[in-house]
Formats: structure tokens, sequence, C-alpha cells
């Protein structure tokens, strides 16, 4: 750490001023440092978040894992191998305010190196994903997060329960042949519920497919979800749309399109619209893995980034697209890495883990709302259950890896304990909460018949 | 695949999973996977690879997962496809088949119920073609797949259940011919695709009346095959045509026009289009009935221009 350290002048401005002086540069060597050193200089200015447990956003600066990560990142453009070359670099760290080491070409000014370097096609070290909570549902010694106060968690637990149920009724009415077409979230109930409690009813959502927990965060009713899903007379699409292409301006959710991506260069002009009237809201836009190849991916990140438009982007890798396992969707380290490559500051979170998700998610916003600037949220999961009822999953992935992520990686489970440790929730409450649950669902399908 | 060891297959799903309406099931198993290849979700990439490969000689077959996806690829379908032959002076082909499960389905909504033909039929360079029985299907893929020109060959959701006998020789239709369904001598009915089916319906009723209408399924979209559709129209004088594709601009629009071009002098009446409503498909079972012509609207039509 400490050759590191000597030999790279960028990271100094990242160090607490009692580790170490270095001179502050005049100049910042490249344009991506500079970056970064205003990202710190913001975040002192942050202001804090309510509760307990209470840390700037920018918690990851102080993490060291992520900081090695981050060394990491730096020194990826210095050498191809880790750790060996750093310190033949010919650093020219001593002549740091020297203009003649920087070459000034359109975008800025780059210092140069007489040594061909390539930046690897992958880092030695994968980005790490914040998390917060362990399987067991114990906060993780030493991580810091927002504390959410008991009302929050236990709408967020409840409505999780709510999700999970209404998939699962919905799926056997699907084959019961009462819809003809059904597409669940399993295993992504977590990121579903936990960004609606992040994000505030103003946020305007442009959803993939996969996100119908926002919308039951934000009040539309179970019977609401049976009207689409049947396309009676009472679904606001008015039947003009397909099972689960759920749509609803009151709730600031635009109607899904089936095909992929193509809501994201459309998030920036909703957050260019939310910019001229001066909200204090931003767009949320999703998308999945496969939607990252699309190139209305590239098209959307790049404007949001050059607009510097207030689009929160998230990610939901689960791992799957249809049949296609995400080796056969992109070579990168996920979708996280991309971010920097549009000039989009991003971060991967564990998306099963309801409270990392949350804390994430208000960071992301208020840094979205308050800089104007993009953020990618790439948040991890599984798809359990199938592509859709048109699909049957166990053709192309074993059966043992869906009953894992089902059961011992289950996000619900993971929310309950910790829930349930804080006192705030009853294995009663929870009998009684499904029981209730499943007989709302199977009366609203069944109510949904009269409007047809 | 045998036959030709350049012939290869991109699309998505296409690999392990058989593609999603299962029409390249097999394949993967058979030929490996790198020939049956898997693509990322990116079909303007995937065309345009397809494009890459067929000017250095492969002989691929790019699969939409729906036709409507394929407007995302339009680029490289027009400006690619349809016009490097020709920019190139010759020097490169591209003899790509671009394929894909298109029309209006039970219920799909909107998005993956398109017409493209009715998109693509302007583009200049490309042969676009509509299957519509087991027999022409099979006939119809080996000879744009044996064709040097880029071929788009649409094929119909509905109709992959279809159950035929078929012979074990092989055989190759012709990609630009009409094919004769019934032969008649009141009215020339002209279709393609599903609509073929919705027409037949119509005659049996048609015939109980005492109509004797000649069906034509035209296939080749483009070029049309005037020659037998001219002879058709010499003999019975009257022509009604039934699509699935959109009013405004359709294959219909631009068959009207070429036949009044060419053969105006042997109608005796004015061609009567039967086409769809200029509406985007909705996924109500009772509205999607209402924007596709159904048999009744044929006999119909049938009667009134027999009057």
């Amino acid at each position: 750490m400490a050759i590191w350290l000597s030999r790279s002048k960028k990271i100094a401005h990242l160090l607490k001023p009692k580790i170490a002086y270095f001179p502050q540069p005049k100049i910042a060597p490249s344009e991506f440092s500079y970056k970064i050193y205003e990202n710190h200089v913001n975040s002192s200015s942050f202001g804090t978040l309510s509760g307990e447990n209470i840390r700037s956003p920018h918690v990851f600066l102080d993490n060291s894992a992520t900081m090695s990560a981050l060394n990491r990142q730096w020194r990826r453009t210095e050498s191809t191998r880790a750790g060996e070359q750093v310190e033949t670099v010919p650093y020219s760290d001593d002549n740091y305010e020297d203009e003649n080491q920087a070459l000034d070409f359109p975008g800025g000014r780059v210092s140069f190196t007489h040594e061909m370097k390539f930046i690897s096609e992958a880092a030695d070290k994968r980005i790490p994903c914040y998390r917060v909570l362990s399987d067991d549902g114990y906060p993780i010694a030493g991580s810091r997060f927002e504390q959410v106060d008991k009302e929050t968690a236990v709408k967020m637990y409840k409505s999780m329960v709510t999700l999970q149920i209404m998939d699962n009724i919905f799926y056997e009415a699907q084959r019961q042949g009462r819809i003809s077409f059904y597409l669940t979230s399993t295993g992504e109930e977590a990121i579903n519920i936990a960004t609606a409690a992040a994000l505030t009813s103003d946020d305007v959502i442009l959803p993939q497919y996969r996100e119908p927990g926002i919308l039951l965060w934000r009040g539309f009713t179970l019977q609401e979800f049976a009207n689409q899903c049947f396309g009676n007379s009472a679904d606001y699409g008015k039947g003009k749309q397909m099972p689960i292409h759920y749509g609803s301006n009151k709730h600031n959710f635009f109607t899904i399109s089936s095909p992929i991506a193509t809501q994201l260069p459309q998030a920036a002009g909703v957050a260019y619209s939310l910019k001229m009237d001066k909200k204090e809201a931003c767009v949320v836009a999703f998308t999945g893995d496969g939607g990252t190849s699309e190139g209305d991916f590239h098209a959307g990140l790049n404007f949001a980034a050059v607009m510097d438009a207030p689009v929160l982007f998230i990610c939901r890798n689960n791992g799957w697209a249809i049949s296609t396992p995400i080796s056969e969707q992109f070579r990168s380290d996920g979708v996280v890495v991309k971010g920097q490559a549009y000039g989009i500051r991003s971060i991967r979170v564990d998306g099963n883990d309801a409270l990392a998700v949350y804390n994430t998610i208000r960071a992301a916003r208020e840094m979205v709302i308050h800089e104007q600037k993009p953020v990618l949220v790439e948040a991890l999961s599984y798809r359990v259950g199938h592509h859709s009822t048109s699909d049957d999953s166990t053709k192309y992935r074993p059966v043992d890896e869906i009953e894992h992520w089902k059961t011992a990686r289950n996000p619900l489970a993971r929310f309950r304990k910790w829930v349930h440790k804080n006192g705030w929730w009853t294995d009663d409450e929870e009998s009684e909460l499904r029981g209730s649950i499943r007989k709302q669902v199977k009366y609203f399908i069944n109510a949904a018949y009269f409007f047809l | 695949m045998d036959r030709d060891p350049r012939v290869c297959v991109f699309g998505e799903d296409v690999g392990h999973y058989g593609g999603s309406y299962k029409v390249t099931k097999g394949l993967a198993e058979k030929y490996g996977d790198l020939r049956v290849l898997d693509t990322p979700i990116a079909e303007n990439s995937f065309t345009g690879m397809g494009v890459g490969a067929a000017m250095t000689g492969l002989r691929p077959v790019i699969e939409g997962m729906n036709m409507g996806f394929l407007l995302l690829a339009f680029n490289q379908i027009s400006d690619n496809c349809g016009m490097l032959h020709y920019t190139s002076g010759g020097q490169f082909t591209i003899p790509t088949v671009i394929r894909g499960p298109g029309g209006v389905g039970r219920q799909l909504g909107a998005e993956h119920s398109q017409r493209l033909e009715s998109y693509f039929q302007s583009i200049p360079g490309i042969q676009l073609v509509a299957c519509s029985t087991v027999y022409n299907a099979k006939g119809l893929m080996k000879a744009a797949i044996r064709s040097e020109n880029p071929v788009v060959l649409f094929e119909h959701v509905l109709l992959y259940n279809l159950k035929e006998r078929i012979p074990d020789e092989e055989y190759v239709l012709s990609l630009e011919e009409a094919e004769m369904v019934r032969p008649g001598e009141h009215i020339t009915i002209l279709t393609y695709s599903r609509m073929r089916y919705h027409v037949m319906q119509a005659a049996k009723t048609l015939v109980n009346k005492g109509y004797d209408p000649e069906v034509i399924d035209i296939r080749s979209l483009k070029p049309f095959d005037l020659y037998t559709i001219g002879n058709s129209v010499k003999k019975t004088h009257r022509v009604l045509i039934v699509e699935e594709c959109m009013r405004t601009g359709g294959i219909g629009a631009s068959l009207t026009a070429a036949i009044n071009e060419n053969f105006h002098d042997y109608l005796d009446a004015p061609i009567v289009c039967l086409s769809s409503q200029d509406v985007p498909t909705p996924y109500a079972g009772t509205l999607e009935e209402w924007t596709v012509v159904q048999p009744a609207q044929i006999v119909a039509a049938v009667e009134q221009l027999c009057q």
C-alpha cells in the first residue's frame, strides 16, 4: 500500500490529511482523476441523511476494500499485471507541476508516457458489491447504512410478501388458462420494493417489465393488477396491451413496452423535461442484463451523461436473458464498469439485500437530483422464476441452481430475519399476512371477470 | 446446413434453446454452437454481423425473435443488406436470409404483432417472400438460402403448428413465383401468409353460394409475380386482395397499383383491397379480431364485386 501511495499522486487527495502529506496537485494529470477529486469535494457538502449509523453515501471511499479496488483501477492504466510493474513505472510525480509532461488534445489535457501499456480487459478483482445484511439477516460488522424505521421496514417486508404471492397466484392463473401470459419477478422482490421505498412518488419510473413491485409500493391495488392482466374494461390500458404491461400515469409509471431497452433513450427525454421544470425528482430507468446489449443502452446512457440528465439507471443483473447467460451476453465485469465508460458514476449492490438496495438508491437519488447527473446502479440478483409463462428454464439451467437461489439466497427470508430480530415482525403476523394476501389476490382475480 | 458448410444461423436463443418457436431445435446439437450462434440482444448488431459474414463468403440465416424486433435492425437491412451489392459494383454479394415470426398472433400485444412486409417493401435490393404452408415453407427456405440475394422470409406465428405430408426428396421452390391455390372463373383473390386460410374458408362459403373464386397465394411479395397474376386477371377480370398488413402503404396498396398499371384494360371493376385496420394491434381478443380481415368480410366483398 505504501509503495502505491508514494507512486500515485492521483489518489493523494482521497486520503484523510492526517495519513500523509502530499502537495495538492495544481494541474490534474488527467481529466479522470479530476473527476474523482470533484466527487470527493461534493461528498463533504452532502449533508446527513436521517437515522442512526449515518455516514455520507460516499462511505465507499473509506472502505479499504473498495479503496484497493480504486487503487487497482488507477493502476490499471499503468500496468497490465498486478503488483509487478508498479515500481518500474517512471512516474513523473517529482515533476508533477511540470506542464511539459502533458499534452493538449481535443477533450482535454492528457499526460503521456513512453511506455506502451494496454489497459487490461479485466481488472484483477471484480468490482465488489455493496451489501449490508448477511445471509442470516445480521448487519455485517463494520457496515454503515442508513437505518430504516419500523414502519418503513414492515411495509417493505409486507410488500415483498404481497409481490411474491401475487406472482405465484397469477402464474398459476395463467397455467389454468385464465390469463394468456404472465411474467414473475421471483427472486427480485428486494430490488423492486427497496427501490420503490427509497424513491418518492414524484420520481418517474421507466420500467423494463420485471418491476411491478414499484407500482405495488405506490398504491396500485391488487384489483388494478388483475384488471390489467385480464385486459378488462377497468384496465387503465383499456385492454390494449398484454398482461404485466402495466402503466399508470397517476403513479408516474410509464406503460411497459415489450422490446428491450427502448425506455433508456426515453429516460433522457423525461429527465430533460424534469430539468426544465426544475423539479425535485429524478427519472428511474430499469433494464436487465440482456438489455445492456441493445444499442439503446449505449444511446440512452451516453445521452444522459452528455445532457447532465437526472436519470438513475438501474440494471437488474439477474444472470439470464431468457436462455442466454451473462457469460454469453457481455465480456465485461458485469454492468457497473460500463458506467465509467460513459462518464457515469456507478455502483454495484447486492440486489437480494433489501437494506443495501434501499441505502444505495437513497444515496444515488440524492446524487442524481442535487448534482443533476446520471448514476448507474447494478443490482446483482438471480432470476428464480422462468423468463415468463412461455418459458421453461429447467431446459437450460440446472434445477438445483434454481432451488439454491430460491431457498438459501431468498431476499425475503433474509430481510425477514432482520425485521424479526428487531422485534418488528412475528411469525403469527407472517402467516396471517400470507393467508390474507392469498385470499385477496384470488378474490380480485375473480372480480376481474366482472369487468370483462 | 448439411449440404453447405457455409450456412450458419444467428439469433437470440436459437442455439440451445432451439429458438422461441423451436424453428432451430436440435440444430445446435447437430452442428455445434458456432454455426448455430446465440447472440446478445442487439438486433442491429447481429444483422450487421450477418451482413459482414455474408460479404466474406458465409451464408447466414438471421432470425429475429419476432419480426417486430427487426425494426431495430432496419438500418442494417436497408442500407447494408440491400445496398452493398449495388454500391460495391457487384464485388460483394450478401446472400443472407432474414427470417422470423411475424403477423398477428393470438393476443400477443401490439409490439409482437407487426407486419414488416409493408415497411420493407421499398428497400431496393432485397427480396421479400412469405411462406404459408409446410410445403412452401421448406421449399422457399431452401431457395432463399441458395439465393445470392438478401431474402427476407416472412413466417407467421400462427402457422408454426401446421402439419402436412411433404415429399422426402429435396425440392426447391422458386422465390419469384406465385402459387395457384384454387383455380376459378369469377374473381381473382390474391393473398399471402395466414390470410390464405381465411380466404380458403371464405371460398368454401362462396362455392356454396355459387361463386367460383380463383385463389392465388402470391408468395413473392417483392417482386410480384405479375405473370401468374396477369393471366388470372385476364381470365376473371375482377380482383380482390386480402392481406394482413395495414391498409396504408401495405403490400396490397402496391399490388393494386401494379395491377392497375399493367392490366387496366382487363379489369371490369375497381380492385378491392381488404387489409388490417391502421391501428396498433390491441391485446384484447375481441378487439384484435376486429382489426384483422375475417372470412365473413371476404365473402361480403366478393359478393359486392361480382354484382
